[in-house]
């Protein structure tokens, strides 16, 4: 009883497929899918060697800094941070007095009251505020932005696909739109042609422009490339800060576990010794089994 | 017990002696996985995912405490509250990372299980009881890993809610209102984070309990084996302890070396990126998809694009839960009297073919819906069904099975003449 419902439950669904399907066919025969402008001009991320990949990588504290002093001079006037505090920045090697005088200089004032009156102000940062946002809500943002939206950068690295490539190869992908790029796709008022970007045109106006537009506290060249590079570094520590002792702390568990594993493995040899020697391989692939298994099949009279 | 040549729990220890009269949990832990349970000699590495799953949901439940103590379930905060678990809770990051995937190596070894329960035939008597209940604690593994990734409330968290719930709107008449009673209102929201909330802590729960009894019934006919076949003699089994402890525990330190690899260098490898975005009911994302373990599911739930009498949509939503429920009739579909897929050449055929179809829907689930994953999808959904409903009842009646072997022993001695000695038995207990 049972088999004859699923019979007719199993002849329902396929049946119902196959309709589907039938007509999936004749709509992708008669009207092939066409590419996308999307697909046909996106790029894909360009691949940078960053100190902080692969399974020992570490960040590299003097391009942290850079990475930061461009995220200061350049994004920070219209991208929040607000995940991250300026206690944080002990960790790219400020040292104490540094980070509260950064907190402290800091453009953006963080919301406050007056001691005296209770009524609204701003006060300077302390360490242990976070990154104050640079507009006090999103209409104040979009008002002066052209009605885009600057999105907060403290997770930016893991929230895109590509990560810290995609933000360096969006921030040097600013070109002059292909002259086979179809008119409806081509940037309207405000917007600018990214191929990086994923529908092509964005709002945000090239932010790195010329070399040397920071003066790098180290002396090192800053090129628009080497600016890009550094503050998508910081902004992978900005997403990630607990990397290093993930690493580290994964590394140290690895070679634990492996040898405890080893052991593991032994002892179970071990346990089995007098067993296996009754015993031996088991299960369908064991080559005994095999060559039985091929022997009954003749047997019976199955080819193959 | 299963057997009646188990050996009995004999406390050595004067206390132990004091407390198994009084409450007899050693004997039960002894019975259950020491040495008091005899097992088939010849388990392959397979027969470990069983207890894999069960280390899997002990860490989830772990971390998921610890995780719930800095965790809050508010509209407004739970975003931000994962990112302080992350930056500011002590070896936060280790815990967010080793519950989110956590819950993927759940599935892995839950998967592995399952499909070993396929080739061998787990599913046959006397085990349909053993196969029924853990398609309960898969089904309530879904349901809880579902509301878990809801929690940290990004952008995949809130879309994910809205169309996962948004199936039960395809019901005719109720849809609507079961849709607003689960949500808590006409879209997620606080209503909806809260009770999932609540729901995600109390599930797993349920889940031990229903491991307990999963166990349990497994114990009436004692573990099956690679060969299909019934013990029948002593010479056949070895006690639990020492012989698949030590052997789980091997398997129990592979397992986490790949965990440790994925938790530690890969953290976010199985997520979506989209998920780093907090959750903005204004902003859909471009291609909204399920976490990988869904993927097959979601793959059957879009491959009906057709009205025919009901609507596509219902009739997604009913494949995609029969291709679940199908499997509690698994028992009664195949009859065929050999359990072993290594003694059915016709099915191991099928089988192979089942596993290519299933990641085939897995890797159509997570692509966009568009051609020519649809069109895979649809084939796959197809084979998928006529697998377990139209081919499984068919072959069982007509296939030709390979000769079994007399006896687990016989098995695995390869003929020699020898008799095997009865491995971990005294002789006292095996001559009775």
């Amino acid at each position: 009883m049972v088999r004859f419902f699923g019979f007719l439950v199993g002849l329902g669904f396929v049946g119902v497929a196959a309709w589907s399907l039938l007509w999936g066919v004749i709509a992708y025969v008669s009207e092939p899918p066409a590419e996308t402008v999307e697909h046909r001009f996106h790029l894909h991320p360009e691949h940078v060697d960053f100190s902080f990949e692969g399974p020992l990588g570490r960040y590299d504290r003097q391009q942290l800094q850079r990475g930061f002093q461009v995220y200061k001079e350049v994004c920070a006037a219209c991208h929040g941070l607000n995940q991250v505090a300026f206690r944080n920045l002990a960790d790219l090697g400020y040292s104490e007095a540094e980070v509260r005088a950064i907190a402290d200089q800091w453009q953006i004032q963080v919301p406050s009251i007056n001691p005296e009156t209770g009524e609204p102000a701003g006060r300077n940062p302390i360490p242990a505020d976070r990154f104050p946002d640079p507009y006090p809500n999103e209409t104040a943002a979009r008002a002066a932005n052209n009605n885009a939206f600057p999105p907060d950068l403290s997770l930016m690295a893991k929230a895109r696909e590509g990560g810290a490539h995609y933000i360096h190869s969006l921030l040097i992908g600013y070109r002059n739109p292909p002259a086979e790029l179809p008119e409806a796709n081509r940037p309207g008022q405000g917007l600018y042609y990214n191929p990086y970007f994923a529908n092509l045109n964005i709002a945000m106006p090239p932010p790195l422009t010329a070399d040397g537009q920071v003066t790098y506290a180290d002396g090192t060249p800053a090129t628009i490339n080497q600016m890009s590079t550094d503050v998508s570094a910081f902004l992978n520590w900005a997403a990630e800060p607990k990397l290093e002792s993930r690493h580290q702390g994964g590394l140290v568990i690895l070679i634990f576990l492996i040898f405890a594993t080893i052991l593991a493995y032994l002892s179970y040899r071990n346990i089995w010794a007098a067993a296996k020697r009754n015993v031996r391989a088991t299960g369908p692939l064991d080559p005994a089994n095999i060559a039985r298994r091929q022997a009954a099949e003749r047997e019976a009279g199955i080819e193959g | 017990m299963s057997f009646p040549w188990a050996e009995e729990y004999r406390p050595k220890h004067p206390f132990m002696r004091w407390l198994d009269e009084r409450l007899p949990l050693p004997r039960l832990v002894y019975g259950a996985v020491g040495g008091g349970y005899p097992v088939p000699r010849n388990l392959n590495y397979f027969w470990n995912f069983g207890v894999l799953a069960g280390v899997a949901l002990a860490l989830q439940i772990v971390t998921g405490i610890v995780l719930a103590m800095h965790y809050e379930a508010n509209a407004e905060t739970a975003f931000n509250s994962v990112e302080h678990i992350m930056r500011n809770v002590n070896q936060g990051w280790f815990l967010r990372y080793a519950h989110a995937n956590g819950a993927s190596f759940f599935f892995i070894v839950t998967y592995i299980h399952i499909f070993r329960g396929l080739y061998y035939g787990s599913y046959k008597a006397p085990r349909e009881m053993v196969w029924m209940l853990g398609l309960v604690i898969f089904l309530l593994m879904m349901a809880t890993a579902f509301m878990g990734y809801v929690l940290p409330w990004g952008q995949m968290s809130f879309w994910g809610a809205k169309v996962i719930t948004g199936l039960f709107g395809a019901i005719p008449l109720v849809g609507e209102p079961v849709q607003q009673w689960l949500l808590g209102g006409f879209a997620p929201d606080q209503p909806t984070l809260t009770r999932f909330f609540s729901l995600h802590y109390l599930l797993p729960f349920v889940i031990f309990g229903v491991v307990v009894l999963h166990i349990w019934a497994l114990h009436i006919p004692g573990s099956g084996n690679p060969t299909g076949v019934d013990v029948k003699s002593p010479q056949d089994t070895v006690p639990f302890h020492p012989y698949y402890t030590a052997k789980d525990g091997f398997g129990l330190g592979v397992f986490l070396i790949l965990f440790a690899i994925l938790l530690f260098f890969l953290p976010n490898y199985l997520g979506h990126p989209d998920n780093y975005i907090p959750a903005n009911p204004l902003s859909t994302p471009a291609h909204i998809v399920p976490e990988w373990y869904f993927w097959p599911f979601y793959a059957i739930l879009r491959a009906f694009t057709v009205d025919f009498i009901l609507p596509a949509k219902l009739w997604g939503v009913l494949a995609m839960f029969a291709s679940i429920l199908l499997l509690f009739f698994l028992p009664w579909l195949d009859k065929s009297p050999v359990r072993s897929g290594s003694y059915r050449p016709t099915f191991r055929i099928f089988f192979w073919i089942l596993i290519a179809d299933v990641l085939v829907l897995g890797y159509c689930g997570g692509m966009p819906a568009e051609e020519p994953w649809v069109m895979l999808s649809q084939v796959a959904t197809m084979y998928y069904f006529a697998h377990f409903l139209l081919i499984l009842p068919i072959l069982s009646m007509v296939e030709r099975t390979l000769p079994l072997p007399n006896s687990i022993s016989e098995s695995v001695l390869h003929g020699e003449e020898q008799e095997a000695a009865p491995v971990g038995v005294k002789p006292a207990t095996a001559a009775e």
